[in-house]
């Protein structure tokens, strides 16, 4: 149980995906301006990078063993079309969530952070319930990033900010320093 | 889409329309590998040759690939170049090879690389998609560079290792750490921002939304 939070609390705020890895800015770029849209995107991550988990535990478990050449090409067409494939089903049973997270699957699909996720699993030899705790782990933390990065472009809207930073200049400077925060939690185990 | 002449479609990349520094594509390799001078001019290496062979054959097979699966595709062409660097890389320079790690696989995932076969390669006559992936690639080895060498210099006082400064130089350790790849990209962004704002004179003070109360000095505050 220790081990599992862990692995949870560590891909979560120690080596949160976007602030220290660098995974998955796109999204984090791209949909932080409100703080509603980046929630869903948030969930909206969680749940494939879940589904990724599973896929990619299955595929190195009974098929790469045969074949480790061909991970990378066969990680991104399964998840990429089991992605497809739920999104197909949420939008028959459940058109509410659809509306919800339904335009952010297909984007995330592709999203450096989703095949990052699969590659770091695969590395570090996690097994089946470790693998989705990662993957919980990771998502909240991305979640947890766009959220504060929308909180805090939502309340730049209104400050005057220096004509010079109205491009993607504030943004990135405003990452560096959650970034640095995020540093922060690098002690959190070694006490 | 317009016309355009050969030499724009090679000389388009490298600065007007630099995919890191102007159009922020690629942003992940290019702020996670790029803390040394070295793992800058490796992945800028590796995305090249994958950009450009990946170009090559999709524009080569534009005819064949169906419309619907063609980013399908592409994902897999793209793969497979990557694949092959992957390899090349872990043979030649294996010590970069692991500093690099998972980024050299998630050039796959580079939407620089998938942009251009959609935007150009896919619609263009082969010598024309060549002629493009060049100029990218290499307006994406500039921006990496640009920012390995700001790095390397300020976070470890060095340029491919050797030491620039004397013994008294104290590492500005930041910019090798994670945050340092954003606050250099975010420099090098606001940089151009007061360039282009001195040659267009725009006001510098910051235009209200219509309908937005300007705060008072006391308010902002």
């Amino acid at each position: 149980m220790g081990e599992l939070l862990w692995i949870l609390v560590s891909a979560m705020l120690v080596s949160n995906f976007t602030l220290s890895l660098f995974l998955g800015l796109c999204p984090f770029m791209g949909v932080s301006a409100r703080v509603e849209t980046a929630l869903r995107m948030g969930m909206a991550n969680i749940f494939v990078l879940v589904i990724t988990s599973m896929c990619a535990w299955v595929l190195n478990t009974y098929v790469l063993t045969y074949a480790p050449y061909l991970r990378l090409i066969s990680f991104i067409v399964v998840i990429a079309s089991l992605v497809q494939i739920v999104e197909m089903a949420i939008r028959k049973i459940s058109p509410t969530l659809f509306r919800e997270l339904g335009i952010f699957l297909p984007l995330i699909t592709t999203n450096c952070a989703i095949l990052g996720f699969a590659i770091f699993q695969t590395n570090r030899g996690y097994n089946f319930i470790e693998g989705i705790t990662f993957a919980l782990g990771a998502g909240l933390g991305l979640t947890l990033a766009l959220v504060l990065m929308a909180s805090i472009r939502e309340t730049s809207e209104l400050s005057s900010v220096p004509a010079m930073a109205r491009n993607m200049g504030l943004v990135l400077i405003i990452a560096g320093s959650l970034s640095l925060a995020f540093m922060g939690f690098a002690g959190l185990f070694s006490a | 889409m317009k016309a355009t002449t050969p030499t724009e479609d090679l000389v388009r990349g490298i600065w007007k329309e630099n995919p890191v520094l102007v159009q922020l594509l690629g942003l992940c390799p290019a702020l996670a590998v790029t803390n040394t001078v070295a793992n800058s001019i490796a992945m800028g290496l590796a995305t090249f040759f994958v950009l450009v062979g990946s170009s090559l054959l999709v524009s080569t097979f534009k005819k064949v690939i169906p419309h619907e699966v063609r980013i399908s595709a592409y994902i897999l062409i793209i793969a497979t170049f990557v694949t092959i660097a992957d390899l090349v890389l872990a043979a030649v320079v294996p010590v970069i090879h692991k500093e690099l790690g998972a980024f050299i696989a998630l050039i796959v995932v580079n939407c620089m690389i998938l942009g251009r076969q959609e935007a150009f390669a896919s619609r263009r006559p082969v010598g024309r998609a060549l002629l493009d992936a060049v100029g990218t690639g290499a307006g994406f080895m500039i921006a990496m560079l640009m920012m390995g060498t700001f790095r390397e210099v300020l976070g470890n006082g060095s340029i491919l290792g050797v030491p620039l400064f004397g013994q008294n130089f104290e590492p500005w350790v930041i910019f090798i750490l994670p945050p340092g790849g954003f606050l250099t990209l975010g420099f090098i962004l606001l940089t151009f921002g007061w360039w282009q704002e001195r040659k267009a004179g725009t006001p510098r003070v910051r235009q209200w939304p219509h309908g937005v109360a300007t705060p008072s000095r006391e308010e902002a505050a």
